[in-house]
């Protein structure tokens, strides 16, 4: 949100909603931030989680760091900036993503700084106020205790290089969107002005393609919510910016939320032209004299059932989502699952949409599946007041009917581990048994099932107990059977 | 003809749930199935259904919720694992592999649930009681 500089459907201002958000974050005296740091490992369960964290060097003394922005405007090393500015900007070897990042200490990006590839330099080092460079600075380990744990790990653009036949990385003035949302921006690289590739012309025809990567069998099957109010806001946006004639070449317009569809409507008088098809070809290569030095989108439309070649200065690919590139590992770090395109599963799709199948672990915003930033920060919201009632009941509540190991008869076969849906079963190593973790378990009896060498007994679901019953189910059939009756 | 005894093991969430949801809508159908109730299809150990076989079953059922349904998120997976394998030892202990029949109901498929419940019953009916084989 902080790459953004307008949100659909109102336009306002996205760094004017977030940044004071991230200030009041990062000010509040219950919260302690760890930013450039990675979990490791996490150990436990629900109000007794072990979570071991890299914090990796940043070669700031964040003790010292008054984040004044000195070292950020002496070191020499220019980098381009792949992650926050798309690829399309600048920003220095020592560096916060943007200026108002919080926590406001910058790091060294080590594979870039002169200093670790050259050994010299240091003018980062010379110039800080408060001398708080520290290039000896080594990764440290920390482990934290916490009751419940959020995650909220976001998602990655869907790589348009994927799509040749769109020409991305080929073709100069194709744009992704989130490099237009970059040079949109008025903090951005071009101070919020519209330019084609070489950063001095300004288009005056724009086409946006909607589905990239989306709602396409080849790439991913979901529709990514968001791509088709972000690329009517873009449609705005240019128009305001440029006065250019925007085309939008959409399969089909989804606005569905508050105020979304009044949006759409209002672009539409706009004069924005909609082009109901889906985009076969970008390309450069000219018919005819008026398409000569453009890029042309060949697209059928559908609507009049006509294919058609329009010549275009820039085009933008609304890029869909995708689930973040390491979810599967961050998933199995935190016990909890993906779905097949590598979103993370909720406990219930209606009931339960934010927390997961481990007890204390609960997911929100778009690592769970794509959405907008209201159903975002709705999401997030209700995580944390899930999490805040679980601490004020200062109890939890389990299951009643949990699996229990036979440690007599159990052999150690480690079988169950692998079959409990909710890593219930740890391995005792000193006795060389199974044994349940009544907190996490849910009684679902997969374990029963599995057990060799029948050491585990789900209460309430005895072996005992079912066979009781089945052998009373047969005992009624068999007698209604002696009397003639119905077996009912 | 005669009236075959099966037992049904089926899982609390879905097809358990299934079951009421025909009993609801009133539908009608064969009076020849005893159910055990199980919290997951996953509990179903192969021992259990060896022993209704013993005790003289002519059939056994196993329904829990669709793949991807399970309300313990995988507990069905092994079932759909399990059973077959445990067919195949059916088969090599010479007993009819189609006694056992292994299907999904969601809750809200209760004429799904009739259905199935009146064919395997039919299908029994059809084969030699299993008193009859076992002599």
């Amino acid at each position: 949100m902080a790459q953004f500089d307008k949100t659909f459907p109102t336009l306002d201002c996205s760094a004017c909603i977030l940044t004071p958000k991230m200030f009041n974050v990062g000010n509040h005296k219950n919260v302690t931030m760890l930013t450039w740091s990675e979990v490791e490992k996490v150990d436990g369960y629900i109000g007794n989680f072990t979570v071991t964290i890299r914090k990796k060097a940043r070669f700031v003394n964040e003790e010292l760091c008054t984040g004044c922005g000195v070292c950020q405007e002496k070191c020499p090393k220019k980098v381009i900036d792949d992650v926050f500015e798309a690829g399309i900007g600048y920003r220095k070897a020592v560096y916060t993503p943007f200026p108002q990042a919080v926590p406001k200490y910058p790091v060294i990006d080590k594979e870039n700084c002169t200093f670790f590839l050259k050994g010299t330099c240091k003018a980062c080092q010379k110039f800080c106020p408060r001398d708080s460079i520290d290039f000896d600075q080594q990764d440290e380990i920390i482990t934290v205790k916490v009751g419940n744990i959020i995650l909220s790990t976001g998602w990655d653009l869907f790589d348009a290089r994927q799509i040749p036949q769109y020409g991305y990385g080929s073709l100069p003035n194709v744009f992704t969107s989130l490099e237009f949302e970059r040079m949109t921006n008025a903090a951005g690289p071009t101070s919020g002005k519209v330019y084609l590739r070489d950063g001095v012309t300004v288009p005056k025809s724009v086409a946006i393609i909607h589905c990239v990567g989306s709602r396409d069998r080849n790439y991913n099957n979901y529709c990514s919510a968001i791509c088709c109010m972000q690329s009517l806001k873009f449609a705005h946006l240019v128009g305001e910016k440029t006065g250019a004639e925007v085309f939008e070449c959409y399969i089909d317009m989804r606005t569905p939320a508050k105020a979304y569809d009044e949006f759409y409507q209002r672009i539409m008088k706009e004069g924005v032209h909609f082009i109901r098809g889906k985009v076969a070809e970008i390309t450069d290569a000219a018919r005819t004299p008026e398409e000569e030095g453009k890029t042309i989108v060949q697209v059928e439309d559908t609507l009049i059932g006509k294919q058609r070649r329009i010549p275009v200065d820039m085009v933008i690919l609304s890029a869909g989502l995708e689930p973040r590139h390491d979810a599967k590992q961050v998933a199995i770090k935190f016990g909890i699952s993906c779905s097949i395109d590598g979103w993370f599963i909720e406990k219930h799709p209606k009931l339960d949409p934010v927390a997961t199948m481990t007890d204390g672990v609960f997911v929100a915003g778009a690592c769970q599946g794509p959405k907008d930033i209201p159903a975002s920060v709705a999401q997030g919201a209700a995580a944390a007041a899930r999490v805040l009632s679980i601490i004020g009941q200062g109890e939890i509540e389990i299951e009643a009917a949990t699996s229990v190991v036979n440690e007599e008869t159990c052999v150690g076969c480690k079988e169950c581990i692998s079959t409990c849906p909710y890593t219930a079963i740890e391995f005792l190593e000193d006795t060389k048994k199974a044994h349940v973790i009544e907190a996490l378990c849910k009684g679902c009896g997969t374990c029963v099932g599995a057990c060799l060498s029948k050491s585990i007994s789900l209460k309430h679901f005895t072996d005992e107990q079912l066979v009781a019953e089945m052998i009373g189910a047969m005992r009624t059939m068999t007698l209604f059977e002696a009397q003639g009756q119905e077996v009912a | 003809m005669y009236e075959p005894k099966i037992i049904g093991f089926l899982c609390n969430w879905c097809s358990y749930r299934g079951a009421d949801t025909a009993g609801m809508a009133r539908l009608k159908y064969a009076t020849n199935v005893k159910v055990v109730r199980v919290p997951c299809s996953g509990r179903i150990s192969p021992e259990l259904v060896l022993r209704t076989f013993r005790e003289g079953a002519d059939g056994v059922m196993v329904l829990g919720c669709h793949i991807g349904d399970c309300h313990y998120g995988t507990g069905n997976h092994r079932t759909a694992k399990r059973m077959p394998i445990l067919k195949k030892l059916l088969e090599y202990n010479g007993i009819d592999p189609e006694r056992l029949y292994i299907n999904w109901v969601s809750a809200a498929e209760g004429e799904k649930f009739a259905t199935v419940i009146d064919e395997f019953t039919d299908k029994i009916r059809a084969m030699t009681p299993f008193e009859e084989v076992m002599k």
